[in-house]
């Protein structure tokens, strides 16, 4: 190969690089990203069955529910307005407890529980989820739907 | 007195930066000569003055002084002497100011060190690095003064979260910050040559060593930050792609760009234009890591304050420097002449695809982590988990790998792809030796971790390859580190292949008593009994872990509860329990008491993982930074010139 042409293929290598790059993250995203939602949205139907999403909402008073397991876990997420019944079988957080935040990683199933894989809880009141923010300090969940 | 000392001595070496920016700035401009001389010494006795203000806030936390609001909000007279001192840097002030005092140490070790460029081209480096301190001395003094005092000094202070108290914590931010600080004398020598125009292979050798320096602390800070968040979050795993992971690595991916492209520049004079370009992006993305952590955009234990004026004012300093020095990047890189050239195969080009390939995935990393929070800007909230990494950075990743393979084992300038192909012939047998082994007896495995093992297995090989037929003696240490830090990249890489595909989970309600399976161990619950810390209190169970010789081990996982303090909450964390054998690590987590049908707790829940080789991802990032290290040490001239004294002296004392 010329020395002259050198610059030209090593540039085409970069740009060919960085096409597929970027065909390879927008699609990647498009598939894997999980939408945040709150139990208001999942009610007005914007996440479909099996979609991975992150859900955001308080543990409803009174609402957590063991399993005979010994492992698996019902429970209620609010958010003031709707909501959504969450199942989760695992070890939950440290400070996962009812009338306190939580997120959770999942799907929504088709019988409209929410499974989650992963559930996160809020540390303390110095590390409180951004998305959390939003809601009302003082909620309290509104009759079950 | 101490508070009001360390805050003078703050102002005094933000006064110095300052003198040496002007001094260097008029010098340069045609000014006097007596002004550069000026700034090596005012570079030094910056360095020492925060150097003693970062002590003056240790002595502080030490001594449980709580009318210093710092101390109050983030320290406890209670708590262990060590977690006191590494509470320092436990919280926003006290993290920046550790942050400044290695910006400041970093300048006055170039001012004492480097003599290797030329007058004018250090004056400019030590101008822009102290132009750097200034900024952050600025963002310390105006919005997070650590010395703050309390009009009314409470009786007792909040404490520290207790996911930060872990032994853990005293090490992991200080070398991540050194790293990560680090970086940023490669920028300064990077602005300094293009302001100068001395751009070329002594450019290249006096920046190399530093490179390699800051990569070896974040190549440690990373390890030793995936090995805390391993046994302290109680998770089993390894690497979560959280944004303040991937903030880690991102610099650290652009310092093992450079200094494979530095190697290009030093040996050969070719990829000028490139290096100084990747020297301005590794600091860069030291800069946009803090500023993503510290300006509370995510939530995490590392964002320590929410505080939008702290983040606008990151925001404002970042776009400054990072602006600027691409700006000053822009005008000068037509005038950086064209570097030698070179074939495609040649170690150079190899180079260069390790470094498309190391920005490619630092770019895609940085898209996953930066994605979020510019959708949520726009009213979308969406979260990127580890599907999107996994899939984009793992291949990638893999065929980085193989191109490492070649790499090493091509001549400089020109090579030839038959001679390539008969260095590597016992490297492709051990690659599909273990592909086929996987294949009939590894069970189902999942695409990427088969193709990690199998290639971790070539890599190995062929890392070794430069060795052979060489006098073991007389191999230069830099050939010597490259060696082990990729025979490093193939341990780490293999151990992630066997965790990922033959891991074992088991998750039960057990009573005591009760046996559980997981991989060849039995693990029997004993029980479980209170036991209280020396600021928390526990119930630790007891496990023994019988394996198929008969010995058994006994471990004891811990669910800890430290009260709250001053007003705060409690806090509960959960202490795994490990047990390491040769082929991998038990991880035992204790979870909560299952109320029985009399609400009495008779059972708890048991989380047992069986994790093969997991402790080779560790021994690969050790193995990565001594690599690293070695490669220093060849550098360093002193050193080389002995070993070549001993050598001649060895051939002396065997000559007949």
């Amino acid at each position: 190969m010329k020395a002259k042409h050198q610059r030209l293929v090593l540039a085409l290598f970069a740009l060919a690089g960085v096409a597929g790059a970027g065909v390879l993250a927008a699609s990647a995203l498009r598939d894997e990203a999980a939408y945040f939602r709150t139990p208001v949205e999942i009610r007005d139907g914007k996440a479909s069955v099996g979609e991975p999403m992150r859900l955001g909402g308080m543990v409803a008073a009174n609402s957590i529910r063991r399993q005979s397991d010994g492992l698996t876990i019902n429970f209620v997420a609010t958010d003031g307005k709707a909501s959504v019944p969450v199942e989760f079988k695992g070890i939950v957080p440290d400070l996962f407890a009812e009338e306190s935040g939580m997120v959770a990683d999942g799907r929504l199933r088709g019988d409209g529980t929410f499974v989650a894989d992963r559930i996160l809880a809020k540390h303390d009141e110095r590390y409180m989820p951004p998305q959390m923010g939003e809601m009302p300090k003082n909620m309290k969940a509104p009759a079950t739907t | 007195m101490i508070a009001e000392m360390g805050l003078a001595l703050l102002w005094i070496a933000a006064a110095l930066a300052c003198l040496s920016l002007v001094a260097g700035a008029v010098f340069l401009r045609g000014g006097p000569r007596e002004l550069a001389s000026l700034v090596r010494p005012a570079s030094v006795a910056q360095a020492v003055l925060t150097t003693i203000a970062f002590g003056l806030l240790i002595a502080l936390f030490v001594r449980s002084d709580m009318s210093v609001e710092l101390v109050a909000r983030n320290s406890n007279s209670l708590k262990p002497m060590i977690f006191k001192v590494a509470g320092t840097w436990g919280n926003h002030e006290g993290s920046m100011l550790l942050w400044l005092m290695i910006l400041s140490l970093s300048g006055g070790l170039i001012a004492i060190f480097e003599k290797r460029l030329r007058e004018d081209t250090l004056v400019a480096t030590l101008a822009a690095q102290a132009a750097l301190s200034l900024g952050f001395f600025a963002f310390l003094l105006f919005s997070s003064n650590p010395f703050k005092r309390l009009p009314v000094a409470p009786p007792d202070g909040q404490g520290l979260n207790p996911l930060l108290q872990d032994i853990g914590l005293a090490f992991h931010p200080p070398t991540l910050y050194v790293g990560y600080v680090g970086l940023s004398v490669a920028f300064s020598f990077a602005v300094g040559a293009l302001i100068t125009r001395e751009i070329g292979p002594a450019f290249a050798r006096a920046m190399r060593p530093w490179v390699l320096g800051s990569w070896i602390f974040l190549t440690l800070g990373i390890t030793a930050g995936s090995y805390w968040a391993y046994y302290e979050l109680g998770w089993g795993g390894w690497w979560f792609w959280d944004p303040v992971e991937n903030v880690s690595l991102v610099p650290w991916l652009a310092g093992a760009a450079l200094l494979h492209s530095v190697a290009v520049t030093a040996t050969r004079n070719a990829l000028r234009a490139w290096t100084v370009m990747l020297a301005v992006i590794g600091f860069s993305m030291s800069m946009v890591g803090t500023f993503i952590v510290r300006s509370g955009l995510l939530t995490s234990v590392h964002s320590f304050a929410v505080d939008p004026e702290r983040g606008t004012f990151l925001l404002v300093l970042m776009a400054i420097y990072i602006g600027g020095a691409l700006t000053l990047f822009a005008l000068r890189a037509g005038s950086v002449a064209e570097g030698k050239k070179f074939a495609l195969l040649s170690r150079e080009g190899s180079l260069v695809i390790n470094n498309l390939l190391l920005t490619t995935i630092l770019a895609l990393v940085l898209l996953g982590t930066l994605y979020p929070i510019v959708a949520e800007a726009m009213g979308e909230k969406i979260s990127v988990g580890p599907p999107y990494y996994n899939r984009v950075a793992g291949p990638l990743a893999l065929i980085l790998c193989l191109v490492m393979v070649a790499g090493p084992l091509l001549s400089w300038r020109r090579d030839d792809g038959k001679k390539l192909w008969s260095r590597l012939p016992m490297a492709i047998f051990a690659g599909a030796a273990i592909l086929f082994a996987l294949i009939l007896f590894g069970g189902r495995i999942g695409l990427l971790p088969l193709l990690g093992m199998t290639v971790a297995g070539v890599v190995a090989v062929a890392s070794l390859a430069p060795l052979w037929g060489r006098n073991l003696r007389r191999t230069p240490l830099p050939t010597w580190g490259m060696v082990v830090a990729h025979f490093g990249v193939a341990v780490c890489l293999a151990g992630m292949g066997a965790e990922s595909a033959f891991i074992k989970e088991r998750l039960v309600a057990a009573a005591p008593g009760d046996i559980v399976k997981v991989g060849d161990f039995s693990v029997k619950f004993v029980g479980v009994k209170p036991v209280a810390g020396p600021n928390y209190t526990a119930i630790k169970g007891v496990l023994v872990a019988t394996i198929p010789s008969g010995r058994s081990f006994t471990m004891r996982p811990e669910a800890r509860t430290f009260p709250g303090l001053m007003g705060t909450a409690p806090t509960e964390t959960n202490e795994a329990a490990l047990l390491t054998r040769p082929g991998g690590q038990l991880y035992a987590v204790l979870g909560q008491p299952v109320p029985g049908d009399d609400g009495g707790a008779d059972r708890y829940q048991l989380r047992l993982w069986w994790k093969p080789l997991v402790w080779w991802i560790w021994l690969g990032g050790a193995l990565i930074a001594i690599g690293a290290s070695l490669s220093l040490l060849g550098r360093a001239q002193l050193l080389t010139i002995w070993r070549v004294r001993r050598a001649q002296k060895a051939e002396e004392r065997f000559a007949p």
